[in-house]
C-alpha cells in the first residue's frame, strides 16, 4: 500500500529541519528503520530511520530543501504499514501542526458500554429510581402529590434486592424520607412493606398455609406489577393457519436432527419470523423510556422459559437474519441454562420483545404481561387440528387445518392497535408462507 | 505502657532509628544546639554529634536538595521543614526531583529520606504559621504522605518513614505536639504507610478525617452519642497512597460519608475521599457526600475570633453530623 513518509520530530523545541543527502533512491526495497535520509536541525543531526519496510516509490523534499516537522518527505510503497494517519508510535504527535484535530485524536465515546463503580456493568437505577418516585396511580403513599420523593442508591438497590415496594414504606428521614433503615427494618419485619410489621398477612385463617415466596418469585412479583401498574397494556390476537409449517417440521425433523444435532421445534421458526416482523415493524421493537420512545437498533428477542424455580427470560440475541439452524442451536443453549440456573448475565440481558410459546401447555389463548420495558409480548398458543373453511376458486370447502392462535400484548402509549395489527399480519403472513417446498435453511 | 505526647514520640522514635541505624541523620534549621523549635531533635546533637545532627541556613531549599543527594548516595536524612507555611522553596526539591528519582533511574536509584513537617493551625500563628500544605505533596506521584495524629501513629509512621526506601513527607500537627497524649509501647514497631485506621467504630455514618481534626471529629462523635448518633471515625491517616479500600469499606457500611479537614475543601483530600466514595460505593450511599472544612479563604487569620471562626471545632462538627443523620 502507498506509505506517506513523514518527517518524524525530533525534540520539543524543534519545529524544521534542513534534508541532507538521500541514503535511498526510488525503486530501492527497504527495511523498517533503515536510514533514510540525513536531515540537520538547529539542535542535532541524525539520519531519518523507514517507518515501514516496502520500495521507495518518490522522493518528495530535496536536499538542502527546509522542512517542517511532519510534513511529507517521501513516498513509498509499504508491505507492512497499517495505517498512515496514525504517526508511528515513538513520534509525538505535533497537536499544532494541523488545523483542527481528527476525530481519532479527540476520541469517540462508547454507546452502550456502562462501567459500574467497581468495575462491572451496571443497572442504570435513576431510571427505577425517577420511576418509582411518581406516586402510584392509587394514591396511597401519602406523600404531598406533586412532590418528587427521592430514593437514595442504596434505598433503591436494598428494596429490588429484597423485593420490597418503596411506596408502601413510610419514611423517618427528612421530609418523610425512606432511608437505608427504613429498608432494612421492612426486610426484617418480612420483606413487604412496614404495614406488614406481624409476619403473618391480615385476612389468614387458622389452616391456611402461608408460603414464604422465595426471592426470585418476589422478583417476579414485582416486575409484574411494575409492569401493569406502568404500562397500559392492550391485546389482540389473530389466527394463523400453520398446516404448511407443521408439515415442513414433520418432514425435516429428523434431518435436522442427525445433521445439526439439534432437535427441531417450532420455536426457532417462530422466533426467525417474529424477528423479521419486528424489523418491518420496529414500534413493536422499543421502549418508553423518560417519556421518549426508543427504537432499538438490536433485535434481542427474550424467550420465556418455564424453569424450576419460576419464570425466566433468556434472550436470543440479534435474532434477525439468523438462519433457522443457529437459531435452533442458540435456543437449545440458553434454554438448557435457564432450565440449569446456569445462565449467564449476557443470556438476561438486552431484550427487546419477548415471545412465550404458551402453546407448549396446551393454552389456545392468553393474555400475557410485557416484559418491561418492552413494548409488547407474543404468545404463540397450542397447535390444534380444526376443520377450517377454505375458499378455493370461489368454492367454499371445510378441510382440516393445523390451526394456531397468535396473542400480542403491547404498549398502548407505543402502539395502536393499526400498528398491532400489522405486526400481527406480518407473523402471520410469515408463517403462512412455510409449506413442504420451503427451503429454511 | 509509657504515655508520651506526640513530641515526645517524633523524638524518642528519632533517637531510637539514630541508634538503629548509623546512616540515619538530621538536619534542619536548629535543629542541633537549640534542639528544634519545637524540641522534637532535643538532645540528638549531644548523643550524635554535630555529623549526624546538622543545623543548616534558612534555607529550604538546600535543606531538602542536601537531604535528597545524601539519601541517592546511601543516607537515610531526616530533614526538619521548621513550619510548612515556608516549605514551598523546597517544593522543586521534593515534588520535581526526590519524587522521580526511583522512576527517573528505572530503580537504579532511590531516594530514602523523610521530611518532617510540622504543620496545622489553631495556635495563633496567622498567615505564615499555620497552613496546611498536604495537598501538593498528595498529589505527586512518587512521593508518599502521612499524617499520624496520635502519639502511637506518630511513632509507628515515622519509624516506617525513616526505613522506607523512597522519600516521605511526615507530616506532624503542631497544635496535637503537647495537646495529645497518648500510650506508646517501648518496643520498636512500625505502622505500614497507606493504611488507615477506624479510630471508632460506628454503624449510622463515618467522618473520614486526619490530623488535628481527627480529635475534634472522636470530642463530636461522643457528643453525637448523646444524642443517639452512632459516628463510626476513620483516620486516613496516610494521605497518599491513601487507603481506598479502608474508605470504601466504611463508607459502604454506614452509607453516610463526612469528610472533616482543616485544610480548604477545594481540589483537596476531601475531594479525593469523596471521589473514591462516588466511585466505589454509589449503590450502597443513603444520603449526599459531605465535606466540612474551612472557608476558601487563605488561611489563616490571626485574629483569635476570626481564627476560631475559621477552623473547624468539634460543635461544627456535631452540626454536621447531625444534619447529616437526620437526612
Amino acid at each position: 500500500m502507498p506509505f506517506n513518509i513523514e518527517l518524524p520530530h525530533v525534540g520539543e523545541s524543534v519545529t524544521e529541519a534542513v534534508i541532507g543527502k538521500w541514503l535511498k533512491s526510488p525503486g530501492d526495497k527497504i527495511e523498517k528503520y533503515d536510514p533514510l535520509v540525513e536531515v540537520i536541525t538547529d539542535k542535532v543531526n541524525m539520519d531519518v530511520p523507514s517507518p515501514a519496510s516496502g520500495t521507495l516509490t518518490k522522493i518528495i523534499a530535496e536536499e538542502g530543501d527546509t522542512v517542517q516537522m511532519g510534513a511529507v518527505i517521501a513516498e513509498m510503497d509499504a508491505t507492512d504499514a497499517v495505517n498512515n494517519s496514525a504517526p508511528p508510535t515513538d513520534q509525538v504527535p505535533d497537536i499544532s501542526s494541523t488545523g483542527s484535530p481528527s476525530a481519532s485524536r479527540i476520541g469517540t465515546m462508547v454507546q452502550g458500554a456502562n462501567v459500574g463503580p467497581t468495575g462491572g456493568e451496571f443497572t442504570d437505577t435513576s431510571l427505577n429510581a425517577a420511576d418509582t418516585a411518581v406516586p402510584a396511580a392509587s394514591g396511597t403513599t401519602g406523600s404531598t402529590p406533586g412532590k418528587k420523593r427521592g430514593f437514595s442508591p442504596v434505598v433503591t438497590r436494598l428494596a429490588t434486592q429484597h423485593g420490597i415496594d418503596l411506596n408502601t414504606l413510610v419514611g423517618t428521614g427528612l421530609g418523610g424520607r425512606v432511608t437505608k433503615n427504613d429498608v432494612l427494618n421492612a426486610v426484617e419485619s418480612g420483606g413487604s412493606g412496614a404495614e406488614s410489621a406481624s409476619s403473618t398477612p391480615s385476612g389468614v385463617a387458622a389452616e391456611d398455609q402461608v408460603i414464604d415466596p422465595s426471592p426470585i418469585r418476589k422478583m417476579i412479583a414485582n416486575h409484574m406489577v411494575k409492569s401493569m401498574s406502568e404500562i397500559p397494556h392492550a391485546w389482540s390476537a389473530i389466527e394463523v393457519d400453520v398446516t404448511g409449517m407443521v408439515e415442513w417440521r414433520t418432514s425435516n425433523r429428523d434431518r435436522f436432527q442427525s445433521e445439526h444435532g439439534v432437535r427441531l421445534t417450532y420455536l426457532p421458526i417462530a422466533l426467525s419470523v417474529v424477528a423479521d416482523a419486528l424489523k418491518d415493524n420496529p414500534r413493536l421493537n422499543s421502549s418508553w423510556l423518560d417519556g421518549k420512545i426508543v427504537l432499538k437498533s438490536a433485535i434481542n428477542v427474550g424467550v420465556a422459559v418455564a424453569a424450576e424455580a419460576g419464570l425466566v427470560v433468556p434472550v436470543v440475541h440479534d435474532a434477525s437474519g439468523t438462519s433457522i439452524v443457529d437459531l435452533a442451536g442458540t435456543l437449545d443453549g440458553v434454554v438448557s441454562r435457564a432450565r440449569s440456573g446456569s445462565m449467564t448475565l449476557d443470556d438476561v440481558q438486552g431484550g427487546t420483545f419477548t415471545l412465550n410459546n404458551t402453546g407448549a401447555l396446551g393454552s389456545i389463548w392468553g393474555g400475557a404481561i410485557i416484559n418491561h420495558p418492552q413494548a409488547a409480548i407474543l404468545t404463540t398458543e397450542a397447535i390444534v387440528k380444526r376443520p377450517v373453511v377454505i375458499s378455493k376458486d370461489g368454492v367454499d370447502a371445510v378441510e382440516i387445518r393445523s390451526m394456531m392462535n397468535i396473542c400480542l400484548s403491547f404498549d398502548h402509549r407505543i402502539v395502536d392497535g393499526a400498528e398491532a395489527s400489522a405486526f400481527l399480519q406480518s407473523v402471520k403472513t410469515g408463517l403462512e408462507a412455510i409449506s413442504l417446498t420451503t427451503d429454511l435453511k | 505502657m509509657p504515655e508520651q505526647t506526640v513530641i515526645e514520640a517524633v523524638r524518642d522514635t528519632m533517637f531510637a532509628e539514630m541508634r538503629r541505624d548509623d546512616s540515619v541523620i538530621v538536619l534542619g534549621e536548629d535543629v542541633g544546639n537549640r534542639g528544634g523549635v519545637f524540641l522534637a531533635t532535643d538532645g540528638l546533637i549531644d548523643e550524635f554529634g554535630e555529623d549526624r545532627v546538622i543545623d543548616t541556613p534558612l534555607a529550604e531549599s538546600s535543606i531538602c536538595g542536601v537531604a535528597l543527594g545524601a539519601a541517592v548516595n546511601g543516607m537515610r536524612p531526616i530533614a526538619e521543614i521548621q513550619f510548612a507555611d515556608f516549605v514551598w522553596p523546597a517544593i522543586n526539591q521534593l515534588v520535581g526531583e526526590a519524587s522521580k528519582v526511583r522512576y527517573g533511574t528505572n530503580g537504579v536509584k532511590t531516594a530514602p529520606m523523610t521530611v518532617r513537617v510540622p504543620y496545622g493551625g489553631g495556635v495563633r500563628g496567622g498567615l505564615y504559621h499555620s497552613q496546611s500544605i498536604e495537598v501538593l505533596f498528595a498529589h505527586t506521584p512518587g512521593l508518599s504522605v502521612v499524617a499520624p495524629a496520635t502519639p502511637y501513629d506518630a511513632k509507628g509512621l515515622l519509624a516506617s518513614a525513616i526505613r522506607s526506601d523512597d522519600p516521605v513527607i511526615v507530616l506532624e500537627h503542631k497544635r496535637t505536639y503537647r495537646l495529645v497524649k497518648g500510650d506508646v509501647p517501648a518496643e520498636d514497631y512500625t505502622i505500614p504507610i497507606g493504611k488507615a485506621e477506624i479510630k471508632r467504630p460506628g454503624t449510622d455514618l463515618t467522618i473520614f478525617t486526619y490530623g488535628l481534626m481527627l480529635h475534634y471529629s472522636l470530642q463530636a462523635a461522643d457528643m453525637a452519642a448523646a444524642n443517639g448518633i452512632d459516628v463510626e471515625v476513620l483516620d486516613l491517616r496516610t494521605l497518599r497512597p491513601i487507603d481506598e479500600d479502608a474508605i470504601a469499606e466504611s463508607a459502604s457500611r454506614t452509607g453516610k460519608a463526612l469528610i472533616v479537614q482543616e485544610d480548604t475543601p477545594a481540589v483537596s483530600i476531601s475531594s479525593e475521599v469523596a471521589a473514591i466514595i462516588g466511585e466505589r460505593c454509589f449503590f450502597d450511599l443513603d444520603g449526599p457526600i459531605t465535606r466540612l472544612g474551612p472557608p476558601e479563604i487563605p488561611p489563616m487569620p490571626f485574629s483569635p475570633i476570626q481564627e476560631a471562626a475559621f477552623m473547624p471545632s468539634p460543635e461544627k462538627i456535631l452540626a454536621a453530623i447531625t444534619r447529616l443523620a437526620e437526612i
